[in-house]
């Protein structure tokens, strides 16, 4: 294998033109596979989840999962795509053991759903990816490769097959060519991934969890020279399965592309692998020609066909999209572009509105969840939903800290007691003794130490330094371990001294 | 009509992992020429008011409810593998790969 040395990313930019096209399989939430009734669920044992039909076994018989069409049709609409008014499935035809049928069930020159697009945000801008199709299709068997290094097939003895996974309904969405992204190119991939994955969250046909690969990306790059018409030869990046490897992958890749061209050479059409590690791509198999898949009307499967009642039955049931609940919810909260950018890129929105149902006030909300809250979520790894606390709590430590029974400090500690698993709000800051102490009298003795023990300070404020008070309210918090009332501390000390606040 | 070279027959061949000799490729040649020349002849006669057609029925929208049915135990579907191994099917190395 050549290494080739990379262009800089502003130098391929100055010299060539992106052009994109993206691929993302979205496994869909249905209870059975595509075309048989065996479970998706996740988690079992190896091969528990076959059937003579997912097995490809002779005299087995598909039939056609309606909640995976109505899933499809749903995606369709959502994207802003014609709904076929019939359309056939087709089989891809080849040989590779993730698939014992040796075929794929799939469409092909007839997808459910064509010409639509999505609006996404870049920089506060608003990118138009026009959708070439979205169709169904089934996914494949898991591979287990023995032998190599590191269960890459590369250097395999053998390999191992799970088909557990092959028929769950898969829905493959592609774009047309996205042109005029320029230097941008990478953020938009990123962006229109993260919008789509929104998008299939909200219509509920998905979890879309890319971590779990129920979402995946393929990344198709090519170069023009600036100023040229027409499209260079593109690459294939598959399996690229996180946002932020959706951004690399297309940056590296126009990166690579430059320097081969700039180098003379020319770009060979191919599958490429993306490497998590340093965000580089290898090369994988020359691509098959569609021609080489023989795809093929499927005889077994009946045309579908969806009335025009369903269709517009389902879009008038489509929920409010997300980009537009986000735009409504900005605000709503009264928030920037970007700060709702960085709610959204935390995956709080969700989170803050239903803190916000349970009664908190929008900024208590977001404050939590974008400030204590993600900080913990990032130190553990895992997403802000993950964490053990309910927006139900969260709006209950808001509402101690209003009614006066938290501070800020004791609110941060009975978070973190709910996330130990010490129980809700109410139970930690009994265990927990985190009460604010509004003992007047209890107060008025700890303030009585303080101002003993700190004579100098309490001259100087007596002589009219009031800002001095706050090392004699550090020492009152000290005191009560943070459980009293900062500001009300404050007053009394100013009231023992005789100074007006 | 139809000429089914030898390289295409090569081409197939390599498509669906068949190993071929050189005489072979001669033989299948013309033996597919003749299949698709019959097939063929079927466009001879539909004319413009016959559709293309995928399935002898007039059916559409065949469809069931998103409802779990029994699958094979893993034994049943293991049954007729030449090799398994915990408790996958087992295959040979997959070449041409990578």
């Amino acid at each position: 294998m050549t290494v080739t040395e990379l262009v800089s990313y502003e130098d391929a930019l100055a010299a060539y033109d992106p052009v994109m096209g993206l691929e993302v399989h979205v496994e869909l939430g249905t209870k059975t596979k595509m075309f048989c009734g065996c479970s998706t669920a996740l988690g079992a044992e190896p091969n528990t989840q076959t059937c003579p039909t997912c097995l490809g076994l002779p005299g087995s018989l598909p039939v056609v999962n309606a909640t995976g069409v109505e899933s499809a049709i749903k995606i369709g609409l959502a994207l802003n795509c014609e709904i076929a008014e019939w359309c056939r499935f087709a089989r891809k035809n080849y040989f590779y053991p993730d698939m014992p049928k040796n075929f794929q069930t799939s469409q092909y020159d007839e997808p459910i759903a064509y010409n639509g697009y999505l609006d996404v945000d870049v920089d506060g801008e608003v990118f138009r990816v026009e959708i070439e199709r979205a169709h169904m299709e089934e996914d494949t068997g898991k591979s287990t490769h023995v032998g190599g290094a590191t269960g890459r097939i590369h250097g395999a003895q053998h390999s191992l097959l799970d088909y557990n996974r092959a028929g769950i309904p898969l829905i493959e969405i592609v774009t047309k060519p996205i042109v005029g992204a320029g230097e941008k190119a990478p953020e938009v991939a990123k962006a229109y991934v993260t919008e789509l994955r929104e998008l299939i969250k909200s219509l509920g046909v998905s979890e879309a969890r890319m971590e779990m690969g129920q979402m995946r990306c393929d990344v198709n790059l090519s170069l023009r020279p600036q100023g040229a018409d027409k499209f260079g030869t593109r690459s294939e990046t598959k399996n690229v399965n996180s946002l932020r490897s959706v951004e690399r992958a297309v940056r590296f890749e126009i990166q690579r592309h430059a320097a081969v061209l700039g180098d003379g050479g020319t770009i060979i059409q191919e599958t490429r692998h993306f490497h998590e590690e340093d965000g580089s791509t290898t090369s994988g198999r020359v691509k098959e020609e569609a021609e080489d898949y023989r795809y093929f009307p499927e005889p077994d499967l009946v045309p579908v066909a969806p009335s025009r009642a369903w269709v517009e039955e389902l879009r008038g049931g489509l929920p409010e999209l997300p980009r537009v609940r986000r735009n409504r919810l900005r605000e709503e909260w009264g928030l920037s572009r970007h700060e709702m950018q960085s709610v959204l890129n935390a995956g709080a929105i969700d989170l803050i509105t239903a803190t916000i149902d349970e009664g908190a006030p929008a900024d208590q909300a977001r404050k939590w969840w974008m400030g204590e809250l993600a900080r913990r979520a990032n130190e553990d790894g895992v997403e802000l939903a993950a964490l053990p606390i309910t927006p139900a709590q969260v709006a209950r430590v808001c509402a101690l800290v209003k009614e006066g029974s938290l501070n800020d400090k004791l609110a941060r500690q009975t978070i973190e007691g709910v996330l130990a698993g010490e129980g809700g709000p109410d139970e930690v800051v009994t265990k927990r003794g985190l009460k604010v102490v509004s003992d007047e009298g209890a107060l008025g003795t700890a303030v009585d130490e303080a101002i003993a023990a700190n004579a100098a300070i309490a001259d100087k404020i007596r002589g009219g330094k009031v800002a001095a008070a706050g090392a004699l309210v550090g020492a009152v918090m000290k005191a009560t371990r943070g459980q009293a009332d900062a500001a009300r501390v404050r007053e009394l000390i100013l009231e023992k001294l005789g100074v007006e606040g | 009509m139809p000429g089914i070279t030898r390289e295409e027959v090569a081409h197939l061949a390599r498509l669906a992992r068949l190993e071929l000799k050189a005489e072979e490729l001669d033989h299948f040649a013309g033996q597919l020429d003749d299949i698709i020349g019959a097939v063929a002849r079927v466009s001879e006669v539909a004319d413009q008011d016959v559709p293309p057609t995928s399935h002898p029925l007039p059916l559409t929208n065949v469809m069931r409810p998103d409802e779990v049915r029994p699958s094979l135990t893993p034994q049943q579907a293991l049954a007729c593998a030449p090799a398994q191994e915990q408790q996958r099917f087992k295959v040979p190395q997959i070449l041409g790969e990578e």
